[in-house]
């Protein structure tokens, strides 16, 4: 059958479009990265990366992405577990529940928690009534919190979405065949929930990676992130276009080299279970 | 067990909603601060009401998202039915490479990558703002496009290939075909495609904040620009009208996906009674 016009040609904007406004862009921040301001080729800004203090910011962002993650994820597996075990109505509703949040902006609520952890806020208004009191804000803690908070739904979404998944007869059967109950956690839950718990963690790590307002407000500036510096070289007083594109070319690569690592787990998984069968 | 659980998700929630919560409060405090309660009060909501520059920046914001949801949901189906009907493996997985790329970035590299671009193509112009409405629109319709492609293309896998042909050899053209036969199968991916597009462009911050101009604020790039000043509860005021209004959509969209379900039953039997008759001819 002779294939139609619309069959033909219909992705074709799309096509067009992207790149115009994905590819071109990106090879604009490698362009910028290797010239300088009169457009002549140039490593010095990759080569100024190398120095101590961006080594450092790199370092840090890497560290409190990594801590967020871990907390996320340690405190949505069980959540995940426990939605996936409750009766179908109360899953859409819980599920409903953790979404609302990430319809608020981020910025608001994000300046609510300075409220909350401040030097005056709530929580020390409430410990000065048993003689404590705890310093929160602008320390790297503070920093974790606000990052935890903002992606904490994303880690539960897909992990909640795999476990919804598992059949109620494999868990029988495994009861059955004598699992008690941590090992049908680790045998069964654990291995099928895999996929979910990957994706939770790209999901979480590379917006916290790449965050810049989080860290302004509840960091006070005491420290600077990658995203904070990005920032700075392109909205801000010292732009620095060429600077700035090559801290965006490695955050990039770094993101890149970290996906392309979680997808090898879960290709090996992949391909393990498959043998299995 | 079951206690412990509850208590769990009791703790989870309560830190999922301490920020709304405390938000909300401090909307109706009668004082400037936003640390102390000083009394109940609907100060803030008027005068946030009162402040032309906020509702300016809402109405941006609206006229922003609605465009850049209509456009990238129109070129983003017609995508997906593209790239569905693709022959070629390696062009289809090069498509879809390169679709996902906005999804995978972290949204400030998106950001700072297009505003090279236009900064770029702005120089060379010499154009003395590049950065506008129109910039924004092409970031918003970028970071769009994969979430209504994605959203199409599981509905359009899921849809029976011999129905559309059925619809050729019954005489329509390629074009009935689809507005009558696809488009109507496919509509619930479009739908949510054109809404997670709404509200994705509703609520950036981040990519907005490389890509606007002085000309055109949005009500993100707005809150933006207040918090870096004084912080006065009509911040609040404005993201609790916000939550208020998210909160209608949300139970308003429930409902509709209620009778979406119902609309995909009546779908399924429709398909049933389809191939009934088809099997009734073929003897």
């Amino acid at each position: 059958m002779k294939k139609s016009f619309l069959e033909r040609a219909s992705a074709y904007p799309h096509i067009v479009w992207s790149v115009l406004f994905i590819i071109a862009p990106l090879i604009f921040v490698v362009y910028y990265t290797f010239t300088d301001a009169d457009g002549a080729f140039t490593t010095e800004n990759i080569a100024r990366l190398f120095t101590s203090n961006y080594v450092l910011i790199f370092v840090n962002s890497v560290c409190l992405a990594l801590i967020a993650t871990v907390i996320c994820l340690v405190i949505a597996y069980p959540l995940a577990y426990i939605f996936s075990r409750m009766r179908e109505k109360w899953q859409r509703i819980m599920i409903l529940l953790i979404m609302i949040p990430l319809w608020m902006n981020f910025l608001i609520t994000t300046y609510s928690w300075m409220t909350i952890l401040e030097d005056t806020g709530i929580i020390n208004s409430i410990l000065s009534v048993f003689g404590l009191s705890v310093h929160m804000i602008n320390t790297p803690g503070a920093v974790v919190v606000g990052m935890v908070f903002c992606f904490l739904p994303y880690m539960i979404l897909p992990i909640y979405t795999v476990m919804s998944g598992i059949d109620e007869k494999l868990l029988e059967a495994a009861s059955d065949l004598g699992c008690s109950g941590w090992q049908r956690l680790t045998k069964v839950v654990m291995p099928m929930s895999l996929s979910g718990v990957i994706s939770g963690i790209t999901m979480v790590f590379v917006p916290s990676i790449s965050t810049f307002y989080i860290s302004q407000k509840l960091g006070g500036g005491t420290f600077q992130l990658i995203g904070d510096t990005i920032e700075s070289y392109f909205v801000g007083t010292a732009i620095n276009y060429h600077f700035g594109a090559a801290l965006s070319l490695v955050l990039m690569i770094l993101i890149l080299i970290s996906m392309a690592v979680m997808n090898h787990y879960t290709d090996a998984e992949e391909t393990e279970r498959r043998r299995i069968k | 067990m079951k206690i412990l659980s509850r208590i769990y998700l009791i703790l989870v929630f309560i830190f999922l909603y301490a920020p709304i919560a405390v938000m909300i409060l401090i909307s109706f405090n009668s004082g400037e601060s936003t640390t102390e309660m000083q009394g109940l009060s609907l100060y803030w909501y008027r005068e946030m009401l009162r402040d032309s520059a906020t509702l300016e920046a809402l109405r941006n914001t609206l006229v922003l998202s609605i465009s850049s949801a209509v456009i990238s949901t129109v070129v983003g189906t017609l995508a997906a039915v593209g790239i569905h009907k693709m022959r070629n493996r390696f062009m289809r997985g090069a498509v879809m490479s390169v679709t996902n790329i906005p999804m995978m970035n972290p949204d400030i590299v998106t950001g700072i990558s297009l505003m090279l671009l236009f900064v770029f193509v702005g120089t060379l112009l010499g154009l003395e703002s590049y950065l506008s409405f129109w910039t924004l629109l092409i970031a918003h319709v970028t970071f769009n496009l994969p979430y209504v492609i994605l959203s199409v293309l599981p509905k359009l896998k899921q849809m029976d290939k011999n129905i559309p042909e059925a619809a050729l050899d019954l005489g329509c053209t390629p074009i009935q075909s689809f507005f009558k036969v696809e488009l109507p199968f496919i509509m619930p991916g479009v739908v949510t495609g054109l809404i997670m597009a709404f509200t994705l462009s509703f609520d950036d911050f981040v990519i907005s904040n490389f890509t606007s101009g002085s000309s055109f604020e949005t009500l993100t790039i707005h809150i933006y620009s207040m918090i870096k000043k004084s912080v006065k509860p009509d911040i609040y005021a404005l993201s609790t009208l916000i939550f208020a209004a998210v909160l209608l959509l949300l139970v308003v969209y429930n409902m509709s996906d209620r009778s979406e379900r119902a609309d995909a039953k009546t779908e399924k039997r429709r398909t049933l009674r389809f191939r009934g008759k088809e099997g009734g001819a073929a003897k």
